[in-house]
C-alpha cells in the first residue's frame, strides 16, 4: 500500500489525504452525535461549517488556482441561497422528501449562481488584478441590493415578481416567499450534516479534477504568466470563464446549504464582510492548498464561538489570535519546520 | 531557528493570558456593580434556581437595545432572587445582531442547560432562534422582537412588546385622532424588517383616515448618512410632520441635517427611537418636540418605575429605555407565571413550556410597560401604547 501511494504524484496523494481527512472528520462527528456526546453549540455549527468550508474551497479555485482576487464571493452564495430556497419552498408539496428537495434546491441555486458568474465573468474577466477585485466588490453589492428589493410571491396564477415594491398582488391562496428586506422566512430546516459532508465531497471532486485536468494546467499556466500562455495557444478567456463560473456554481449551492439551515435569510446576511470572512479562510489555509481552506473555514467558524468566555473582549481577542495565525504560519522558520515534519518531503529530501 | 520559534510561541501564550485577564477584570467590575447588599442571593446555588437565557447583539451596531435588555432583566433578576421564592439564574449570549450567530448563542445557552428563553432582543435573530425553541420544546418570551414572523405558527413564542403592523396603525390612527398633522412625510429603511413592517401597514392605516401621505422616500443601508434628498423632498411637499419609523442612529442624523436645512416639521417617531436622548455625540436639544409612541415611560411617576429607573441609574448611570422596561417585565412575568403554575426548578424545559403556555395564555400581568397585559394563542400581547414627547432632554407623556 505505502508504495503503491509513493507511486502516485505528491498532487494525487495530497488530494487522497484530503478526502481521507474529511471523511474521518465526518464519521468521528457521526459517532459522536449518534452517541450525543457532542456539544449542541458544536452540532449547530456542523451545517454552516460545511457551507463555509465549500464557500471557501470554491474561492480557493478563483484566488489561488486562477489567480484573480475576488471580493465579491458572498454574492453568489446569496444567489445561490436565494435561489435554492425559493426552489424548496415551491417544492414543498410536490417532492416531500427533504434530502431530495435540498438537492434539487441545492441544484437550482448552483444553476443560477453559475448563471450570475457568467453574466458577470463577461466584463469582469477582462479586467485585471485590481481592476477585477473592485468589479466584483460591486457585483457583490449589486446582488444584495437586488434581493433586498425583490418581492417573490406564489398563488393559484402562478409566480408574481415585482421590484421596489410589493406590487405582486396574490389572491388567497397566495404566499409571498422573498418579502424584499425581510427576506425569506418560514424557511423548513432541510439541511443537515450528512448533506453538507456530501455536497463538501462533491466540491473536493470537482476542483481536484478541474485542477488536475489538461484545463487546470491551463488554468495555471495563465496565472503564472498570461503572455506565454496565449503564446503557446491556450484561450484565456475561455479557461478563465471555466473556473469562475465552476467557483459560482459551488458558492450557490453552499448558499442554498447555509440558508436551508435556518428558519429565515436576509439579503444582508450576504454582505462585504462575508466576502472577506471566505477569503480570509483562503489566504489562511494558503491560496492553491484546499486541505489548508478546509481546516481554515472549519477553525475560523468555531473560534468566535470557542471565545465566548472572554464576553465584550470576543472579537478582540479574535482579531488577536487571527494576526498571530497569519503570523505564525508565514514564519519562514515554522514553515521549513512543518516541511521538514512531512513525510513525502523528507523521503524527497533523502533521495537527492 | 528553535529559539525564535519558541518566543513567537511564548508571545502568543503571554497575549492569549492577558486577554484571558482582560475578559476577567471586565466582569469584575460588572459583578461588582450589582449592588453589594446582594452578594449573598448572586448566584443561587444549582437545581435551585430556574435557568433563564437570552441572546442579544451585546456588541455591535444594535449593541444598546441588547445591553439595555440585559441589563433591564439582571435588575429583576436581582431583586426576585433577594425576595426569596422563585429563583433565577440568568445568562445573555451575544447575538450580534444576525441570524446565525443567534443560533449558535442559543446553542451555547442550551448546552448550559436553559430551561426558559428570553428569546432574541431584535427581530431578524428571534426569528431564527424562535425555530430552535419551537423545535426544542423550551418556552420563549422575547422582549422585544417586533415582527409577526416571530411568533408565526409557534405557540411556544411569546411577545412583551407590540408587533411592528400595530405600531403602524396605532402610529397612523394616533396622528389622526390628535390631529397632529395633515401632510406627512415618511422617510424608512427599505432593507430593515422593522422599519418596513411600520411602514406598510401605516400607510394602510393612513389611506383609511384620509391622512395624506405627501412624502414617501426610503434610504438603506451603506447611504444612511445623507438625507438632504428625501428631506428637501418632504419640506417641497409642505409636509408638516415627518414619521420616522426607523432605530435612532439614522433618526438622530435626519434631524441635525434638517436642523441645519432650516426645516422644522412635527416629528413623529417608534420605539426605535428610544435611546437617541442617550447617544453618544448627539445634542438632545435637535431632539425637542419629538414624538414617540413607546410603551414605557421613564418619567412617570408610579412607585415600580420610579425604584426601576432609580436602580438602572445607579448601576449603569444612564436613564432606562423601553427594551430594559421590557426585558424587566419579561423576568416578572415569568415569576408571576411559575408561582401560579407551581412550577419548580427541577422539572425539564418541555414540562415548563407547558405549564407556561397555559399560564400566559390565561393570566393578566401589571408591569412597567402597561397594566392589565394579556397575551392570545399566537403569542402578541395586548396593551396601549403610551404618547411621548421630548421636552428638555426628557420624555414626557402627551396625554
Amino acid at each position: 500500500m505505502a508504495n503503491k501511494l509513493s507511486g502516485l504524484r505528491k498532487s494525487t496523494r495530497r488530494n487522497f489525504l484530503t478526502y481521507a481527512l474529511v471523511i474521518l472528520a465526518f464519521i468521528v462527528l457521526q459517532a459522536l452525535i449518534t452517541t450525543g456526546s457532542i456539544s449542541s453549540s458544536l452540532k449547530g455549527m456542523l451545517v454552516p461549517i460545511c457551507a463555509y468550508v465549500v464557500m471557501a474551497v470554491s474561492l480557493n479555485l478563483t484566488v489561488g488556482v486562477l489567480g484573480e482576487l475576488s471580493l465579491g464571493h458572498a454574492g453568489f452564495m446569496s444567489v445561490g441561497a436565494f435561489t435554492g430556497v425559493a426552489t424548496a419552498i415551491l417544492l414543498q408539496d410536490v417532492i416531500p422528501m427533504a434530502p431530495l428537495r435540498l438537492a434539487v434546491g441545492m441544484a437550482v441555486g448552483a444553476a443560477f449562481a453559475a448563471l450570475a458568474g457568467f453574466l458577470i465573468g463577461i466584463p469582469v474577466l477582462r479586467l485585471k488584478g485590481d481592476y477585477l477585485a473592485i468589479v466584483t466588490l460591486a457585483f457583490g453589492e449589486i446582488i444584495k441590493s437586488i434581493f433586498n428589493n425583490l418581492y417573490m410571491g406564489v398563488d393559484s396564477k402562478g409566480l408574481h415578481f415585482s421590484l421596489l415594491s410589493d406590487t405582486t398582488n396574490l389572491d388567497e391562496t397566495g404566499t409571498l416567499i422573498i418579502g424584499g428586506p425581510m427576506g425569506i422566512g418560514g424557511i423548513q430546516k432541510i439541511s443537515t450534516f450528512a448533506a453538507g459532508f456530501v455536497l463538501v465531497m462533491i466540491t473536493l471532486v470537482v476542483v481536484f479534477h478541474l485542477v488536475g485536468s489538461r484545463a487546470g494546467r491551463a488554468i495555471m499556466a495563465i496565472r503564472d504568466n498570461r503572455i506565454a500562455a496565449e503564446s503557446v495557444g491556450v484561450n484565456v478567456t475561455k479557461y478563465k470563464m471555466m473556473a469562475f463560473v465552476t467557483s459560482a456554481a459551488l458558492a450557490g449551492a453552499a448558499g442554498t446549504l447555509f440558508a436551508a439551515n435556518y428558519s429565515t435569510i436576509v439579503a444582508n446576511k450576504f454582505d462585504f464582510n462575508t466576502s472577506i470572512l471566505v477569503l480570509v479562510f483562503v489566504v489562511l489555509g494558503g491560496l492553491g492548498n484546499m486541505l489548508g481552506s478546509i481546516i481554515a473555514a472549519a477553525a475560523l467558524t468555531i473560534l468566535p464561538e470557542a471565545l465566548r468566555e472572554f464576553s465584550d473582549y470576543r472579537m478582540l481577542v479574535y482579531a488577536i489570535v487571527l494576526i498571530l495565525v497569519m503570523l505564525a504560519t508565514n514564519n519562514p522558520t515554522l514553515k521549513s519546520l512543518l516541511a521538514r515534519l512531512r513525510p513525502g518531503n523528507r523521503e524527497k529530501k533523502e533521495a537527492v | 531557528m528553535k529559539k525564535k520559534f519558541l518566543s513567537l510561541l511564548l508571545a502568543m501564550v503571554m497575549v492569549l493570558s492577558l486577554a484571558a485577564c482582560g475578559g476577567d477584570t471586565e466582569e469584575t467590575p460588572a459583578e461588582s456593580g450589582e449592588t453589594p447588599a446582594e452578594e449573598g442571593s448572586e448566584a443561587p446555588a444549582e437545581g435551585t434556581a430556574f435557568l433563564l437565557g437570552g441572546t442579544g447583539p451585546l456588541t455591535g451596531g444594535a449593541a444598546i437595545y441588547g445591553n439595555a435588555a440585559y441589563r433591564g432583566a439582571q435588575i429583576a433578576v436581582d431583586e426576585i432572587n433577594a425576595m426569596g421564592g422563585v429563583q433565577f439564574d440568568l445568562r445573555y449570549e451575544d447575538d450580534q445582531h444576525d441570524a446565525e450567530k443567534a443560533v449558535n448563542a442559543y446553542n451555547v445557552l442550551k448546552d448550559w442547560g436553559m430551561q426558559l428563553s428570553l428569546g432574541s432582543v431584535t427581530s431578524k435573530p428571534c426569528e431564527a432562534t424562535a425555530a430552535e425553541t419551537y423545535a426544542d420544546r423550551i418556552f420563549a418570551l422575547t422582549p422585544s422582537a417586533s415582527s409577526t414572523a416571530t411568533t408565526e405558527g409557534k405557540d411556544n413564542m411569546f411577545q412583551m412588546c407590540f408587533m411592528d403592523p400595530n405600531q403602524g396603525s396605532a402610529s397612523a390612527t394616533y396622528i389622526s385622532e390628535k390631529g397632529l398633522g395633515t401632510k406627512v412625510a415618511i422617510i424608512w429603511k427599505n432593507d430593515d424588517v422593522y422599519s418596513k413592517g411600520i411602514h406598510d401597514t401605516f400607510v394602510a392605516e393612513a389611506a383609511e383616515l384620509n391622512l395624506a401621505i405627501v412624502s414617501d422616500t426610503t434610504f438603506a443601508d451603506g447611504n444612511d448618512t445623507d438625507f438632504s434628498v428625501q428631506l428637501a423632498d418632504a419640506q417641497a411637499n409642505d409636509a408638516d410632520l415627518v414619521f420616522l419609523p426607523m432605530y435612532y442612529q439614522p433618526a438622530s442624523l435626519i434631524l441635525s441635517q434638517a436642523n441645519s436645512m432650516g426645516y422644522n416639521p412635527k416629528w413623529f417617531g417608534v420605539d426605535g427611537m428610544d435611546g437617541i436622548l442617550t447617544m453618544e455625540g448627539f445634542d438632545p436639544a435637535l431632539a425637542e418636540g419629538v414624538m414617540l409612541l413607546t410603551p414605557f415611560n421613564a418619567d412617570a411617576t408610579d412607585d415600580k418605575t420610579v425604584a426601576f429607573v432609580t436602580e438602572y441609574q445607579d448601576r449603569y448611570g444612564e436613564t432606562p429605555n423601553q427594551f430594559a422596561a421590557d426585558a424587566y417585565d419579561c423576568v416578572y412575568a415569568y415569576k408571576q407565571a411559575l408561582e401560579a403554575a407551581g412550577a419548580t426548578p427541577d422539572m425539564t424545559a418541555e414540562e415548563l413550556c407547558d405549564l407556561m403556555i397555559q399560564q400566559f395564555t390565561s393570566m393578566t400581568f401589571d408591569g412597567l410597560t402597561g397594566e392589565g397585559m394579556t397575551w392570545d394563542a399566537t403569542g402578541a400581547v395586548s396593551k396601549s401604547p403610551k404618547g411621548m414627547v421630548i421636552e428638555n432632554g426628557a420624555y414626557v407623556g402627551l396625554d
